[in-house]
């Protein structure tokens, strides 16, 4: 270190990169004040790369990741207009679960909950991941009758799923207005031990520090303003800060997917809405499990920090603007109220908004497309942060061998040219 | 939210109205392909720009309006009566 960056005395031994974390390096490091190397480093724009992935989220930074430790492919970059995680990455509330409705979502969902599981030691990085529970409240009996259904499935799946009653929802969150009173009484649950919360940050950051350790290179603000396609092929990406030559190019934007994929001319049945969420100030801890309502539309957890997440539906209308409306507080709050009447004094600290790529049937859209070399991971609607890790293994997979993973096969593109749609509308559409 | 300047109702608040968005003629059910329908079913055209798009206002004249919205500001130039062809 040649320059103290942040008040500590200046170093004249070089840090070892990447630095291995561990208990024993936090405290050799607070006693002796040495520097921490940077966890990825910055690097010249490459006139070329064996490939460029848009989009510097979880999934864009998880398949280089997985490119480069799975199938030994390094000479990727990976581009982001602005910092990696400032999109649907850093806006998500953070929420794990596999207990979806069709068995090829199921399948999805759960291989990427169990890369979850063991990534904090994969990545020598703590994701903080919380296993604590997901409970997805049924208000009237044909929300019950969807939840049984997908307790069904989630078992022929091997997911742990089950639906309960309110005396068993009250003895997992107390707070729950449980009583036949309430306006939207609960009639029961669909309980989902595996589910929880993580840091989102932490994910974005640990496969970044992974990815660059391994030599990818991550480029920040770098935005990609063309794609280039010469006979059915990919040639090159245009970007503001030069142009690269590339064979292969992954789109792993959420919410510029159908803008980016209008560069390399492939239409996408993609339509962008805002979701907007909000958190309180921190209160004591009180509620051990994430709560969701596909009635009230509303899904609250409490984070290790002690603030409440709230996170709603989309918009009802698309757009590209990431502001919240005072609208959507006021509703978001009548609703948790239904919930947690005792919430009343809790006060909400701010509200943000991300973007959806929703899709007509609520999967997303992954794999090879028409142009020769451009794929997609794209469509991920309300629900693509819990399936950053699979979506990267798949689509490392998918780029290194040009073949299509089994596990993703069911959400290619094709599929709505064929009619073949993979109905998830009953699990995704507010259940987060 | 927003508002639309309603050409019968006056500004009024965006959650009075139902979003239709664009309007994609229907093909004759005769003569199209299977792939063609389901494009006319699932894509619709997604700009960061500019739209003219359909609104309906269900909470109040109950008629349908051609708004010009820019999707990323939601800032809204004209508000025409009456309907796209389709």
């Amino acid at each position: 270190m040649l320059a103290s960056t942040n008040g500590h005395r200046q170093q004249a031994r070089r840090a070892a990169y990447p630095a291995r974390y561990s208990a024993f390096g936090l405290l050799r490091r607070g006693l002796t004040h040495a520097e921490w190397p940077p966890a990825w480093r910055g690097h010249p724009l490459k006139g070329s790369y064996d490939v460029v992935i848009v989009g510097g989220g979880v999934h864009g930074l998880a398949a280089a990741y997985y490119l480069a430790a799975n199938h030994g492919i390094t000479d990727v970059a990976v581009l982001d207009k602005g910092y990696i995680g400032s999109g649907g990455s850093g806006r998500n509330t953070a929420i794990l679960r596999s207990n979806y409705l069709t068995p090829e979502g199921v399948r999805f969902y759960d291989r990427s909950l169990q890369l979850y599981r063991r990534l904090a030691a994969d990545l020598d990085f703590n994701v903080m991941f919380s296993r604590r529970g997901h409970l997805t409240l049924a208000h009237n009996d044909s929300s019950l009758r969807t939840m049984r259904w997908r307790a069904e499935v989630n078992k022929a799946e091997g997911v742990d799923s089950e639906v309960i009653g309110p005396a068993e929802i009250k003895r997992l969150a107390p707070f729950l207005d449980v009583g036949e009173g309430a306006r939207y009484p609960v009639v029961g649950a669909l309980w989902h031990p595996p589910g929880g919360i993580i840091r989102h940050d932490a994910v974005v950051w640990g496969y970044a520090r992974g990815a660059d350790a391994l030599g990818v290179h991550i480029h920040q603000n770098t935005e990609v303003t063309g794609i280039d396609v010469a006979d059915g092929r990919i040639r090159g990406v245009r970007t503001s800060r030069g142009d690269i030559a590339t064979p292969i190019v992954l789109n792993a934007t959420a919410g510029w997917a159908t803008l980016v994929s209008d560069m390399a001319g492939v239409a996408m049945p993609i339509q962008t809405f805002p979701l907007q969420a909000a958190v309180t100030e921190p209160v004591k801890p009180f509620l051990s499990t994430v709560i969701v309502s596909g009635t009230l539309h509303v899904y609250i957890s409490q984070t290790d920090r002690g603030e409440l997440v709230f996170g709603a539906s989309v918009d009802p209308f698309t757009s590209y603007s990431m502001r919240g409306s005072l609208e959507f507080i006021e509703g978001l709050a009548g609703h948790v109220l239904e919930l947690m009447p005792a919430l009343t004094k809790v006060r909400v600290l701010r509200q943000w908004a991300g973007l959806c790529d929703m899709t007509p049937d609520f999967s997303p859209v992954m794999g090879h497309t028409p142009v020769e070399g451009f794929l997609v991971d794209t469509g991920w609607g309300t629900y693509g942060f819990k399936a950053g890790p699979v979506s990267g293994e798949a689509m490392a997979e998918c780029i290194a061998t040009g073949r299509t993973p089994e596990i993703i096969a069911a959400f290619g593109l094709e599929r709505f040219a064929e009619g073949v749609l993979v109905g998830e509308k009953g699990a995704a559409a507010v259940g987060h | 939210m927003i508002l639309l300047p309603c050409s019968w109702c006056g500004p009024r608040d965006a959650s009075e109205f139902a979003y239709v968005g664009e309007v994609v003629s229907r093909p004759d059910p005769a003569t199209v392909t299977a792939p063609q329908w389901r494009r006319y079913l699932y894509v619709r055209a997604n700009p960061c720009d500019w739209t003219t798009e359909t609104w309906y206002h269900r909470m109040g004249c109950r008629r349908y309006l051609k708004v010009e919205r820019h999707t990323e500001t939601n800032e809204v130039r004209a508000v025409h009566a009456g309907r796209e062809a389709g």
